[in-house]
């Protein structure tokens, strides 16, 4: 099992490598120009020495070094800092006495074309809201999904299940920024302001949990962005779950547990679901593309201050390090969870020997 | 299910009251056996339904509701669902149903481009890997590595970048359409590719190809004529999942300011376009917003019932 993590985790290597290439290859074939959105009375002379700035002249090899020296280099070894280093920085990037200064304060990082800051300042900010999106979704996604699943699989055709293939249909083939919509008209625009079911449509990032009050208020502004997409998720995950144990309810083992005197219950929640689980772990965790690609649209329908709308943000203003940054770390995303099905998959299927 | 017809249809797929006018008559065709088990699938009837209402609301609609969808009509502002506007009016005037009806022609025609493009590529790049050994391991990793990248965001970089040239070159709306169903089928080929591999390998192995072989058949042809047909059912399973996935991506990149320009309405560009007028006029967001969602609905349906229908293992699902 170790032997076969070390590998993925040296085959995803590559992988990666190659992926950043192409994105970046991507954003730096197409025709555009980081000087378009300039102002007209900036005369070409100095125009050029903005290009020259920038980088954007020299041959397409060397900047994707440099871009990749930065990426996988610099700003690893500043993110090691920040986590050895308990106090905050110094005015030009210096840390203070007592801490390990690995890079040199006055290494080139890669720097947003639109705020002048460096790219994972601003991902380091917006990274957690996406994290939390995805993860709470996930959470509220499961806890539906796989207990509709179980009872729809174990009652087949019954009304119920009838309904809940009906919701499982419904639910991933409306798409997200429809659900968001029409939850924003129906919870914030139709309900009255002072109602108690009425919830915010937007959702504030900046806001800080130090009491009670501010505590629900952090839960009605989560209720909205969290629904949507973990319905979105629930739908998917139920619908999996079904075909997995109705794969198993029909296996010889499950007569045998039966046979032997076994409860409904401990049939079903322990033998049954325990190996039903197996076949939905890895396709929840091959799913996750499509659901950061959800939460990219929820951000953007709830104004959620995530990497989605970073990306949107900078897709705009053509700011190339950002989207550059941002596509690979949704790269690096997908890979790691694609890593860990894997994994797991290794793990809760003692019949899966990689060695 | 790949063995000829009359040995499935006498088989346990079949109801047994059925059985004994098979031997009567001339053998059912594996197609009649599908189609006889999609009827009764009521999802995919409904769904089937469903989809040809749409296509004929998109398609002979305008000529019956000849209301101009570009037409102003600056007194009936934000009118609701009347006779005269069936799904009220938008924020100059302009009827919704027209707009609609418009915006559905491009959406739907979208859907199945797109479609007919990743069932090319998709089948091509399995076919390949599947049936010449030495292009498995290359062409899989391919697909492993296309299925790491995050599709949404490359996407968006992709028509941001690309769509000034290509409206240059082939005018504004053809350029934009030709650029979103290009990028949407090059980026959604991979289950197809995956799925066709894994019943070519299997189906290489059977005699009916080996006696092919034997005869003399070039790969080509025994691609074509013996090998295709059997894979002809996860192909057309998987069709009905790409049109519901173009649908999605389509109005979700133009719901994200995208896709197709203001003018040139799709269904996602109506609805993101209503957004900010969600309280005066509901009914801009609802109908668009409706009928994309029938129409992935129904298609999904139809997969289902298709999947049912041409797969005896899993019928009943």
């Amino acid at each position: 099992m170790v032997t076969y993590i070390i590998r993925r985790l040296v085959l995803a290597v590559p992988a990666l490598i190659f992926i950043s290439f192409i994105i970046f290859m991507i954003v730096k074939l197409s025709p555009s120009d980081p000087t378009a959105n300039l102002p007209l009375t900036i005369p070409p002379e100095v125009r050029e020495q903005i290009r020259e700035s920038l980088g954007v002249n020299e041959p397409l090899v060397g900047q994707y070094l440099r871009w990749a020296r930065m990426m996988f280099i610099t700003e690893p070894l500043i993110m090691l800092e920040d986590a050895l280093c308990s106090q905050d920085r110094l005015p030009g990037r210096v840390l203070p006495d007592g801490c390990w200064q690995i890079v040199p304060p006055d290494t080139s990082r890669i720097i947003s074309y639109q705020t002048r800051s460096p790219v994972f300042d601003l991902i380091a900010v917006s990274l957690p809201q996406t994290l939390w999106v995805v993860g709470t979704s996930y959470i509220i996604g499961i806890l539906i999904g796989v207990p509709l699943g179980i009872i729809s699989a174990y009652k087949q055709y019954s009304v119920t299940d009838q309904a809940a293939t009906f919701f499982s249909m419904v639910g991933f083939s409306i798409p997200t920024f429809f659900t968001g919509t029409m939850a924003i008209i129906i919870f914030s625009v139709w309900t009255p302001t002072d109602a108690w079911w009425w919830l915010p449509s937007s959702y504030t990032t900046t806001h800080v949990v130090n009491d009670w009050d501010s505590f629900v208020f952090q839960l009605r502004q989560m209720i909205l962005p969290m629904m949507v997409l973990g319905l979105y998720n629930a739908a998917q995950i139920s619908r999996y779950m079904r075909a997995s144990m109705l794969d198993n309810l029909q296996q010889d083992y499950v007569r045998t547990a039966r046979a032997k005197g076994m409860g409904e219950r401990v049939v079903v929640l322990r033998h049954v679901l325990r190996n039903s689980l197996i076949p939905v772990v890895t396709v929840i965790a091959l799913n996750v593309p499509a659901v950061f690609g959800g939460a990219l649209i929820t951000e953007q329908v709830f104004r959620v201050n995530g990497i989605g709308y970073q990306l949107i943000q900078a897709i705009r203003g053509a700011d190339v390090p950002m989207v550059q940054t941002i596509s690979f770390i949704f790269a690096v995303l997908v890979v790691t969870f694609n890593l860990i099905a894997d994994v797991l998959y290794g793990i809760l299927d003692p019949r899966i020997r990689y060695d | 299910m790949t063995d000829r017809p009359n040995i499935t249809a006498t088989s346990g797929a079949t109801p047994a009251g059925a059985a004994p006018m098979i031997l009567s008559d001339a053998p059912r065709s594996q197609w009649a056996d599908a189609w006889y088990q999609f009827r009764h699938h009521r999802g995919a009837m409904a769904g089937m339904f469903c989809f040809f209402a749409i296509i004929l609301f998109v398609t002979v609609g305008p000529y019956i509701w000849t209301v101009d969808p570009g037409a102003l009509d600056t007194r009936n502002r934000f009118a609701g669902p009347s006779p005269a506007h069936p799904m009220g009016t938008m924020q100059l005037g302009q009827d919704v149903m027209a707009q609609v009806m418009f915006g559905g022609r491009i959406s739907l025609a979208v859907g199945l481009v797109a479609m007919f493009i990743t069932l090319l590529l998709g089948t091509l790049i399995g076919v390949l890997a599947g049936f010449f050994k030495s292009l498995d391991g290359i062409l899989m990793r391919l697909t492993d590595l296309f299925l790491a990248l995050p599709v949404l965001p490359l996407l968006l970089v992709i028509i941001m970048l690309f769509r000034e040239p290509l409206s240059q070159r082939f005018g504004t709306e053809a350029g934009i359409f030709i650029l979103m169903v290009t990028v949407i089928g090059l980026t959604s080929w991979m289950p197809v590719a995956r799925i066709v591999r894994g019943d070519i390998l299997a189906i290489k192995e059977r005699e009916f190809v080996l006696a092919a072989r034997s005869i003399g058949t070039p790969p080509p042809r025994l691609i074509l004529r013996h090998i295709l047909p059997n894979v002809l059912s996860p192909i057309m399973v998987s069709g009905t999942l790409a049109v519901a996935n173009a649908i999605i991506t389509e109005s979700a990149l133009s719901y994200l300011g995208l896709g197709f320009p203001s003018d040139f309405p799709t269904w996602g560009k109506i609805l993101i376009d209503a957004v900010q007028y969600t309280e005066r006029a509901p009914w801009m967001v609802i109908f668009p917003g409706v009928l994309i969602s029938l129409t992935v609905l129904s298609v999904n349906y139809m997969g289902d019932g298709m999947r049912d229908a041409l797969d005896p293992r899993i019928r009943g699902r």
